[in-house]
């Protein structure tokens, strides 16, 4: 019996602590983030913004989250009813469980897995069956109309993103979210690969279907596309899982192009601040960016979404792969192993 | 072989918690709201009038056409990352064999563009 206990359960008890530590502040930190979305919106276009519930309005997602929590589940007669309500579980759950590998500083993650990238790739391209699930189910035009152009999305975008992560992998040298962030002491990758962080970050905006690529919702032609027919906790767990995954795709911008916890210059004032600080003031300041486009954008056609996203970064990111790589192995800067 | 298979534990442990907290979630507001379903409230969302056509119908083929190029470029990443992990060993080698793979499939893509499979009018 004493066995069980040290052998399983403590160890299990553990691990389940630190998921507890990692997915708490996830979740409020999303409530946050869309307190903070409404009032940059509302400070950007001169309006007050939610300034009722609490001090500044801050506690306004909660209270939302409360009074949407109350409301009736309804599933439309025409939906299939299984598929209907497993596609908000799966996309919450697999917009949470990729938080798993984020390093939040030195060895503060929670699994260390040597194939980091890799996981967070294949998580994140799992995003779309969620989508395409809940607009299939939905039996409406508009939910499938705009399930169709997520995926559609989703699956250009994600091609290209491929292509950039792979230029950062040739300079590491490893599929390791620590050791990517190491490797970029004394140099953040945003510098020497510039172009690729640009098409990085305009790729998460289009692959977290945000503006200016907000076509799926499009308010004014298909209400809200795949989500229109949710309501009550099943549009929570998608509303939680569009900001939780904004939040996680500004993560990984942070750690593969801006040098995860590392402060931006490593002397006195900056190198006293805790890691994890750095990490999510990173993570912050996308966050704001993400806001700012919204505010400042006009929203893109579907096809000229299709034409950036096949014909400008496709190309451009494959051939700025091979250049990488050709000038990597032309002057010997590759990462050899020890 | 156990300690890699042991990195990975968190993860399982994480995904059930999830689902857990997920279908809890749901649970819990079905039971504590009040359900009060009627055939207007439950009928297909749509501007006023009843649907005109089955949702599950015919849509533009060109979702296919992406869906297709998709599958292609998204193996060729997959193949690219164990190709870029290990090119400082593979070195000189190693990258001329992979520009060529590139190459084979950069006609691919430029024969696709060509033919407008890459048009949305």
């Amino acid at each position: 019996m004493g066995n069980f206990w040290t052998g399983y359960l403590e160890p299990g008890l553990w691990i389940v602590a630190q998921i507890l530590v990692m997915i708490l502040p996830v979740a409020v930190s999303v409530a946050f983030i869309v307190y903070a979305e409404r009032k940059i919106l509302a400070l950007m276009s001169l309006r007050r913004g939610p300034n009722i519930v609490g001090p500044f309005g801050l506690f306004q997602s909660f209270a939302d989250f409360i009074k949407i929590f109350f409301k009736e589940t309804i599933i439309p007669t025409g939906a299939n009813k299984v598929v209907f309500l497993a596609a908000p579980i799966i996309t919450f759950v697999l917009a949470m469980i990729a938080w798993a590998v984020i390093p939040f500083g030195p060895g503060l993650v929670v699994a260390d897995i040597n194939v980091g990238v890799l996981y967070l790739f294949a998580i994140s391209s799992m995003g779309v069956y969620g989508i395409v699930m809940a607009g299939w189910a939905s039996n409406s035009r508009y939910a499938f109309l705009g399930a169709m152009r997520s995926a559609a999305q989703m699956v250009s975008y994600e091609v290209s993103m491929g292509f950039v992560i792979v230029s950062v992998l040739l300079v590491v040298g490893s599929l390791n979210l620590s050791a990517i962030v190491e490797a970029q002491r004394g140099l953040w990758f945003a510098i020497p690969l510039l172009p690729m962080f640009v098409i990085f970050f305009i790729s998460t905006l289009a692959e977290t279907n945000r503006h200016p690529f907000d076509l799926p919702e499009a308010e004014s032609e298909l209400v809200a596309g795949y989500q229109v027919e949710y309501s009550s906790v099943s549009f929570v767990l998608f509303f939680l899982a569009e900001y939780a995954n904004m939040a996680l795709m500004s993560g990984i911008t942070t750690i593969l192009f801006l040098g995860g916890w590392l402060p931006p210059l490593d002397i006195a004032p900056f190198n006293w601040i805790p890691g994890t600080i750095w990490f999510v003031l990173k993570i912050c300041l996308l966050l704001f960016v993400f806001v700012w486009v919204r505010a400042t954008l006009p929203r893109y056609r579907y096809d000229q979404l299709m034409r950036l996203g096949w014909k400008v970064f496709l190309p451009v990111s494959l051939i700025w792969v091979v250049l990488t790589a050709g000038a990597l192995v032309a002057f010997g800067w590759l990462p050899t192993k020890g | 072989m156990e300690q890699l298979l042991l990195s990975y534990l968190p993860i399982l442990i994480f995904i059930g918690l999830v689902v857990v907290v997920g279908i809890a979630l749901m649970a819990g507001s079905f039971i504590i709201a009040k359900q009060e379903p009627d055939a207007e409230k439950l009928s297909t969302y749509e501007c006023g009038f009843e649907p005109f056509t089955d949702t599950r119908g015919r849509f533009d083929v060109r979702f296919y056409l992406v869906a297709i190029l998709f599958i292609i470029f998204d193996l060729e990443v997959a193949f690219l990352f164990p190709w870029a992990v290990s090119l400082g060993e593979i070195g000189v080698f190693g990258f001329w064999s992979m520009v060529v793979f590139l190459g084979v499939l950069t006609v691919g893509f430029i024969y696709e563009w060509k033919k407008g499979a890459l048009e949305w009018e």
